[in-house]
């Protein structure tokens, strides 16, 4: 009962680990360094055979992971913010860019680092507080060409404030963000993505948390053909805290993957992610893999990660992969879990047999699985229309169900 | 007064190399106010009819008829029979992940009521119901079933009983795997339940003890799939004694 279905992946501490070793250019970092560079060519093209791809539909990708043109305009960027807020477009030589410290991970990260003719960048100002969320909303218009995107969000010391990023319509999108939090900073940054059944979207997030700053990270995937999401952080200093949160609904056919990494480099931070999905119908795939990195200098730190899957019907299926590699133990604390439940016809007769007809016990279901994540995310502006379009995507799941008992 | 009339009802389960036929036609009327146990061996058939009156997916009436003042509850869904007043009491309870017990029982009285019950009173009641069960105040917040022990499930089963009051109630084996004090406690909620005289209860066992706390008006022997002896109160008195042998050889 509530337990596994297809392949749940679960495993214990650093029972295999994926970066050790030299890469194939001979450079050798630390046993958990991986492999990244600014030099497209030095990423080979992925063929899907590789751990970081192997679970990608390779053949769905468009060819942005290879050499497809991301030369692509087709979108249209709004912005709604504060007046004290700085959201504009610069050139792509802006000093802005890389302040994250990232270096691109992955070939489509590194081709659209250098294919970007401008960057999207959001300045908080120091010390201020700024209560209305700064909201970027990208509108695909076409996805026949690929495009390349980099957007940089800058939390100045001290201060407060909540940048969403909304995605939705048509697009092939390849993108990199960065997210950096100053000293002192306390920054909520919310991707949501909207994206019509044709998007494809391979996106990289870094996320470099400043000495004592707070930052809270949420990527949130509705729609799209194909969406791949990395997630980086590190620390720029003692003290930070991070927490990581996604929430994932994938439809038949749809594939949503979010790969993440926290690295502990520095003392007394602390990471917390937590990431809930729903799936239902045919070949919905979603994979999450969850890498915590705490190196030797990473004293004193705390983290935590959970996965958690619901399978709404059959044919579904749920990657969860949480690894831990421990440089040192001496730490507050390191844990993480995985688990993948089914919504099945026996929890459904039990909620019926108390007169809850069938449609209100599902939403009873996903709307108690997603509820305490949504509210953890605490963006009142977003937290009913999060919900909403859970309930729109439980629509789909009931116009099959009548269809199957038809 | 309300009835719920069983006639000759034939049921089968689907099993992996297709279906098996399990009830060979009972017969059984419930009144209002009655107590009825069925008793029966491992096997006998007794969990496939509590499972059939509730309709379940996986079992199949292929004859016979169920009705409940009347009305053909073998045509209505799962939820719409327990609209109509009937309860089933699982033997396993089933885990839910994600839902409250506080929002569960809220949504079954929404859902059984036809409105949302009065804030006020129904925090009272969910409360003074769990007190009797003896079940702590702070399971309402925990997940539907989830992480309960077995005598934790049991109990509440017995609590969405006396909460959402149906006209009939059946107890499939409610009183397996419990000990001493919570068979006492679990009784104690059955009986407050039938205390108006105005509820038909159905209590499916493989044991005797419960017996010796919910006193039934009518014992049904339970064999092969259909019902081999009917009386009173006696009969269980001597099942105690003898066990099923005689029923299990008969039908062997």
């Amino acid at each position: 009962m509530s337990t596994a279905t297809d392949t749940p992946a679960q495993h214990g501490l650093a029972a295999h680990s994926h970066g050790a070793g030299t890469e194939p250019d001979g450079r050798t970092k630390g046993a958990l360094d991986r492999f990244a560079s600014f030099d497209v060519e030095a990423h080979p093209v992925p063929r899907g055979r590789e751990e970081d791809w192997r679970f990608t539909p390779m053949n769905r990708l468009r060819g942005l992971h290879d050499d497809a043109p991301l030369d692509g305009s087709d979108y249209t960027v709004q912005v709604d913010a504060d007046p004290r807020v700085t959201a504009a477009s610069i050139g792509a030589d802006d000093t802005r860019k890389g302040t994250s410290t990232y270096v691109p991970v992955d070939r489509p990260s590194a081709r659209a680092w250098a294919s970007a003719e401008k960057i999207f960048a959001v300045d908080i100002p120091r010390d201020e507080v700024i209560e209305q969320p700064v909201v970027i909303r990208l509108t695909g218009t076409s996805a026949e060409r690929g495009a390349a995107a980099h957007l940089v969000v800058t939390a100045g010391r001290h201060s407060k404030s909540v940048v969403v990023i909304e995605y939705d319509g048509s697009s092939s999108f390849v993108e990199n963000v960065e997210v950096v939090a100053e000293d002192g900073a306390e920054l909520t940054v919310v991707a949501v993505q909207d994206w019509a059944d044709d998007a494809v979207h391979l996106a990289h997030h870094h996320v470099h948390v400043g000495r004592d700053a707070t930052v809270k990270h949420a990527v949130i995937t509705f729609g799209g053909d194909l969406v791949r999401t990395g997630t980086t952080l590190n620390y720029a200093g003692p003290g930070g805290s991070a927490t990581l949160l996604g929430l994932y609904y994938v439809d038949a056919g749809q594939h949503i993957e979010n790969r993440l990494v926290v690295d502990h480099n520095t003392p007394n931070a602390t990471s917390d992610v937590e990431y809930k999905g729903a799936l239902q119908g045919k070949k919905a795939h979603a994979v999450w893999i969850g890498d915590v990195l705490i190196r030797k200098e990473a004293l004193g730190i705390n983290t935590y990660e959970l996965n958690r899957n619901l399978v709404l019907t059959d044919g579904a299926r749920a990657d969860s992969v949480p690894n831990l590699e421990i440089e040192t133990g001496e730490i507050e604390g390191a844990g993480h879990a995985s688990a993948t439940g089914r919504f099945d016809d026996e929890q459904l007769f039990y909620l019926q047999a108390r007169g809850i007809p069938a449609d209100i016990a599902r939403k009873l279901v996903v709307r108690g699985f997603f509820a305490s994540l949504i509210n953890r995310i605490g963006v009142p502006e977003i937290t009913e229309r999060l919900m909403t379009t859970v309930e729109r995507e439980l629509a789909v799941v009931e116009a099959m169900t009548a269809d199957d008992g038809a | 007064m309300s009835t719920l009339e069983i006639r000759d009802l034939h049921v089968s389960v689907e099993a992996d190399n297709g279906p098996v036929q399990i009830l060979h036609g009972v017969n059984l009327t419930v009144s209002s106010g009655e107590t009825h146990a069925i008793m029966g061996p491992n096997g006998s058939g007794k969990s496939t009819l509590a499972y059939a009156l509730s309709g379940h997916p996986k079992y199949t009436v292929t004859s016979g008829t169920v009705t409940l003042d009347g009305e053909d509850l073998l045509d209505m869904s799962v939820d719409e029979r327990a609209r109509v007043g009937l309860f089933l009491a699982m033997q396993y309870p089933v885990e839910v992940p994600g839902v409250s017990v506080s929002n569960f029982l809220r949504t079954a009285k929404t859902a059984i009521d036809g409105e949302a019950p009065k804030l006020r009173t129904w925090v009272k009641d969910v409360k003074q119901a769990m007190a009797d069960l003896r079940i702590d105040p702070e399971f309402a917040e925990r997940d539907l079933n989830t992480g309960f022990s077995g005598g934790e499930k049991k109990r509440h089963e017995i609590l969405q009983l006396e909460l959402l009051q149906p006209k009939f109630a059946v107890l499939d084996e409610t009183d397996s795997g419990l000990d001493i004090d919570a068979l006492r406690i679990v009784s104690d909620g059955v009986n407050r339940f039938s205390a108006n005289g105005d509820k038909g209860v159905l209590l499916i066992t493989h044991y005797t003890r419960i017996l010796r706390y919910i006193k039934p008006d009518h014992v049904h022997v339970f064999v092969g799939g259909k019902i081999a002896e009917e009386g009173g109160a006696e009969l269980a008195e001597k099942l105690e004694e003898k066990g099923y042998v005689d029923y299990v050889g008969a039908s062997a």
